[in-house]
């Protein structure tokens, strides 16, 4: 064990003494590991301290493994309990959080960088739409926050009707500069993605199959798509 | 569940959603740890196993509500302790101060203290479960369960200087029962 010196524990501990634990578990931000690294090299009776305080990390680690688990009756009981709860009905908003979390893990970060920039367009473009609906009507005197998430935001937007859908895949060329160009032009935006695969929406209104029919192939005229077809 | 491990968050997301399999996923992931802290506080293998389905009944009902202000590993250890402390308190004081006081006599006076010299590892174990439950928890977290300063003041509820000052005095105190032992290494 290691002998510390009086003088050390007689006064008030410094900061980065008091730090010197949290070195030991790790758990210390870069900034803070890196003041105490410095006052360890710089300071041997710090660095015996340090050594006393590792062995109190070990043998708490220790100690703690030596208590066991808990026997498999725990477990049975927490399920009999759930078992026993009312089922709960999922909420719309806890629903989408998870596909959108579940969706954006899937992507690799280089699909995830990518898709970025698209989405902050079309968040840019979501924008547009919304504050031209906002504007359009400001007629009304009053309305109340409420807003059912049971439902489509769109169908409140676009008076209970939906705009088409399509998958598209773009060209392996083509640039972030031309794919928000044309989604632009489309006034698309980005729904999902799969592999490879967008579904984008496009406008804020139904169209007719005749409509359908010459926006995907519109679509698959543009060089830089290599597929388009009509999607739900 | 996907090939690649879900985060402790996108489960409790799962489970807010009523998901069973999520909940044995969090459950086999967190069981273990949620137990010996429990079991660290209460010192009672029967109310740490309460305790636990206490605990992770807590997060099915309450998932929804987890905003993710913390690690779910903080959140847990957090709703443990509050549980922990309720059930300590619905024991007698009485029952407690002898527990406590057998503790702290067996480092001192048992005839185990001279084996304990030569092996100061064993020494040092029996000291860290010697000492108050206050101290003992906060060594266990910043050790055990790798919580950081910001961590622990939330668990504990605590200001982050008195969790510095706190643990710092908690390894005084091991010092000192280390030394009543016969272990000398200059503190206090």
């Amino acid at each position: 064990m290691m002998a510390l010196s009086k003088k050390m524990l007689e006064r008030e501990p410094s900061e980065i003494e008091m730090l010197l634990p949290w070195h030991a578990a790790g758990t210390l931000n870069a900034r803070d590991a890196r003041r105490v690294e410095e006052a360890l090299a710089r300071d041997p009776e710090l660095a015996r301290h340090y050594a006393v305080i590792r062995e109190e990390f070990a043998e708490t680690i220790g100690l703690n493994e030596s208590l066991g688990a808990p026997s498999a009756r725990a477990m049975q009981k927490l399920f009999a309990a759930i078992d026993a709860e009312p089922a709960r009905k999922p909420s719309a908003f806890s629903s989408l959080s998870t596909r959108i979390s579940g969706f954006f893990a899937s992507l690799s970060p280089r699909t995830l960088a990518w898709s970025a920039s698209l989405g902050a367009l079309a968040l840019l473009l979501q924008a547009g739409v919304i504050g031209a609906v906002l504007i359009k009507n400001q007629s009304s005197t009053f309305e109340t926050a409420s807003l059912s998430m049971n439902e489509p935001i769109t169908r409140n937007l676009a008076g209970d009707v939906r705009p088409p859908r399509a998958l598209v895949r773009f060209t392996p060329d083509a640039r972030i500069s031309d794919i928000t160009a044309l989604l632009d032009s489309y006034r698309a935006s980005i729904v999902d993605a799969k592999g490879g695969l967008f579904r984008l929406q496009f406008g804020d209104r139904a169209m007719s199959k005749d409509e359908v029919a010459g926006l995907i192939s519109r679509l698959q005229g543009e060089k830089i798509v290599n597929l388009a077809v009509a999607a739900q | 569940m996907s090939a690649t491990a879900a985060t402790d968050e996108v489960l409790i997301a799962r489970i807010a959603q009523g998901d069973r399999l999520a909940m044995q996923v969090l459950y086999g992931r967190h069981h273990v740890r949620v137990f010996r802290f429990g079991l660290r506080v209460v010192r009672d293998e029967q109310i740490a196993e309460d305790l636990i389905s206490e605990v992770f009944l807590d997060v099915w009902r309450q998932a929804g509500k987890f905003e993710g202000r913390s690690a779910v590993s903080t959140w847990l250890l957090a709703i443990t302790r509050f549980k922990a402390l309720s059930a300590l308190r619905r024991r007698k004081d009485a029952e407690l101060d002898d527990e406590a006081a057998n503790a702290i006599e067996d480092t001192s006076d048992d005839p185990e203290v001279a084996v304990a010299k030569k092996d100061t590892g064993a020494a040092l174990r029996k000291c860290l479960s010697a000492l108050s439950a206050e101290h003992r928890e906060i060594i266990d977290l910043v050790y055990y369960h790798e919580k950081s300063v910001e961590e622990v003041a939330k668990i504990v509820e605590i200001p982050e200087n008195t969790v510095k000052t706190r643990l710092f005095y908690a390894r005084k105190k091991l010092a000192e029962l280390l030394k009543a032992a016969g272990v000398e290494r200059g503190w206090p």
